[in-house]
């Protein structure tokens, strides 16, 4: 399996590379490092999102809620910015995330307590979401001139020549790498996912498990709230809308398997640049509107079929041992 | 029959009397809006009010639900049909909501009319658009080459491809683009009315034409997200992000200088001509197509095969006003 997977990522990398050239043949200055540096940095975002949504999906769950769980944190981090302006960055940064977490939670507990299927839970607390933020800001949108310059200014600032929002994309990785990789929780999230039944026997709490990776999700999508907000300088009831499926849609690229218990944090990341080299790359190549729309679709569809094809032969061994037992 | 007949006519004698006590006192105008609450049509009101001061002998009834359904505002005219008012001037939740009751108004005498967001043609006497699809297209290239006296490379940063209004608006645009020497429309790109998408199309743009000298954006998103990526790309000076926004948005890109001017119906006008236009139908115009009404110190209004106007161009907003708009809408 491993080899598999490392296969997808070469397999991947090499997806991007050729984008790449294809993208130069039309646009040369596309591939200059500085612009390089800029998709990355517009791709932060995703990366982070993309690197929550793989935990929960790990775990065979899915979380429909994070967009609006950003418009949700990131307004209330705007309208926190708004109302008191001295309030210190770091401190607003908190709140979101702790805000985020919190909604998290809300998911977690629903899938834990209540056992409801994941999609809907997360699809009700979508729609609940966004009500809040139309509920919470009258529908009024927070405009840049009333948030702080240093709200405004920390994504941007730049630090050794990269900006602090493609470091902080860069920090996420290697934690969200180490918690996959080096701890019990990490372990975890891939166990109840590959075979919840053999997980419950090795002492793992699924519940608890998946209320975990739903935390880790809300936090992600809190703390992008506030970059978001911040990176755009705007905030309103829409912001990030449909945003989700592009999250879901990287995770799926980068071959984290819906049925769970498969990806990597690898993955995840590739999966999200992927889709970010399209989106900027679309803007500059020149080409119809439509087209745009129909090309990012048969990405995903591709993504997708390939990865169906994979995953139908492991699931079928899966099914036929776990009905052997 | 003889008695369906004397009932009618006791009905058409008591009418003519109420109506005649009702034009005794001064004349009763209601302004329904959308929602009560909302800047915009607070604004609104408050064009009203000088309409009503102007002509003396108007009294300005403001009213609407307190959440926009169609619903609540059904409730609201059946409520101004009782109080037996003059003249009923609407900006509509729904197109054809509202019809049954507003027909209702009609037969009791009561002039009717749409304002903003109108009514299905059975339901009102004429509709006052703020400004025409025209008027628009012409603004927008206007507010770029206004700009650029020299001339320049402008793009088009539009909402989806798919959008009805800002195709046309567009469309419209392309049609004058003659008039204004040396401005040269190198692209149109939609943003889809998503910041993020709206602002990786800016970049795309500053990145494609290194000569471009304005973007315009006839959308509140677009025009929003274009003047931060212009703001980050440090082109503040160079590019200058241009179309119909919202003042309370665009107060800080103004500031900034990332947006020189900008335009959007002024609602404090819109406000003042519905009351105009009531007035003259109250007092025997006749709303037909073709004719032209006075709205007072908005000039006139010309109607059209469906008995729509459009009142002015767009109203534009730059450093000089764009804080005082900003606290109203």
């Amino acid at each position: 399996m491993a080899k598999f997977l490392k296969n997808r990522e070469l397999l991947l990398v090499g997806a991007i590379t050729v984008l790449l050239a294809l993208i130069t043949l039309r646009f040369p200055p596309f591939v200059a490092p500085a612009n390089l540096a800029r998709v990355y940095n517009d791709t932060s975002i995703l990366i982070i999102l993309a690197l929550g949504q793989m935990a929960v999906i790990l775990t065979r769950c899915i979380d429909l809620s994070m967009a609006a769980n950003l418009a949700l944190s990131g307004m209330v981090a705007a309208m926190l910015n708004a109302a008191f302006p001295g309030l210190p960055i770091p401190l607003i940064i908190l709140a979101a995330i702790t805000l985020g977490t919190a909604l998290g939670m809300i998911n977690g507990a629903l899938v834990w307590k209540l056992d409801i299927p994941p999609i809907v839970v997360t699809l009700g607390t979508l729609t609940i979401y966004r009500g809040l933020i139309f509920l919470l800001s009258g529908g009024k949108w927070i405009n840049a001139h009333q948030m702080s310059d240093a709200f405004k200014a920390l994504p941007r600032d730049e630090l050794v020549g990269f900006p602090v929002l493609s470091w902080l994309s860069l920090v996420m990785i290697g934690l969200i790498f180490l918690l996959m990789s080096r701890t019990a929780l990490g372990r975890a999230f891939y166990a109840v996912g590959g075979n919840p039944h053999a997980a419950v026997y090795t002492g793992i709490d699924v519940g608890r498990t998946r209320f975990s990776a739903y935390c880790l999700s809300g936090a992600l999508a809190g703390l992008s709230g506030y970059l978001w907000v911040s990176r755009y300088a705007v905030a309103y009831v829409d912001i990030a809308a449909g945003f989700e499926l592009d999250i879901i849609a990287a995770c799926v690229i980068g071959g984290i398997s819906i049925a769970g218990g498969i990806g990597s944090v690898a993955g995840a990341v590739l999966g999200a640049l992927f889709l970010g080299v399209i989106k900027n790359a679309l803007p500059v190549i020149n080409i119809s509107p439509f087209a745009q729309m129909a090309i990012s679709g048969m990405v995903i569809i591709i993504a997708v079929a390939v990865n169906a094809r994979a995953e139908r032969r492991k699931g079928r061994v899966i099914l036929r041992k776990a009905e052997a037992v | 029959m003889k008695i369906l007949k004397s009932l009618m006519v006791t009905a058409a004698v008591s009418l003519a009397l109420m109506a005649n006590a009702a034009h005794a006192e001064n004349k009763k105008i209601a302004l329904v809006v959308k929602a009560l609450g909302i800047g915009f049509f607070e604004a609104a009101n408050k064009g009203a009010q000088e309409a009503a001061k102007e002509l003396g002998d108007v009294e300005v009834i403001y009213t609407g639900p307190t959440s926009t359904t169609a619903e609540g505002q059904i409730e609201v005219i059946n409520s101004l049909i009782a109080q037996k008012v003059d003249a009923i001037a609407v900006s509509a939740n729904d197109t054809d909501a509202l019809v049954p009751a507003l027909k209702k108004a009609m037969d009791r005498g009561i002039k009717v009319i749409s304002w903003d967001s109108g009514v299905a043609k059975e339901g009102r006497m004429m509709h006052l658009n703020p400004s025409s699809n025209a008027l628009i297209g012409n603004m927008i290239i206007k507010l770029a080459a206004d700009n650029l006296p020299e001339g320049g490379d402008v793009a088009v940063l539009s909402a989806s491809a798919t959008a009805t209004n800002q195709n046309t608006w567009i469309a419209e645009m392309k049609k004058v683009q003659g008039n204004y020497k040396g401005i040269n429309v190198v692209a149109t790109v939609y943003g889809d009315d998503l910041a993020d998408k709206s602002y990786r199309e800016t970049q795309g743009l500053i990145q494609s034409y290194p000569n471009l000298k304005a973007i315009i954006a006839p959308t509140s998103v677009g025009i929003v997200a274009a003047a931060q990526a212009v703001t980050d790309a440090g082109k503040i000076g160079q590019i200058n992000v241009t179309g119909l926004g919202l003042p309370s948005e665009m107060a800080g890109h103004v500031k900034s200088g990332a947006s020189k001017s900008f335009a959007i119906w002024n609602p404090i006008d819109l406000g003042y001509s519905a009351t105009m236009l009531s007035y003259d139908l109250i007092n025997g115009a006749e709303a037909k197509p073709g004719a032209e009404l006075k709205m007072g110190r908005m000039g006139t209004v010309k109607l059209d095969d469906n008995n729509e106007g459009a009142m002015a161009d767009p109203f534009v907003y730059d450093a000089k006003n764009v804080e005082e708009f900003a606290k109203i809408f």
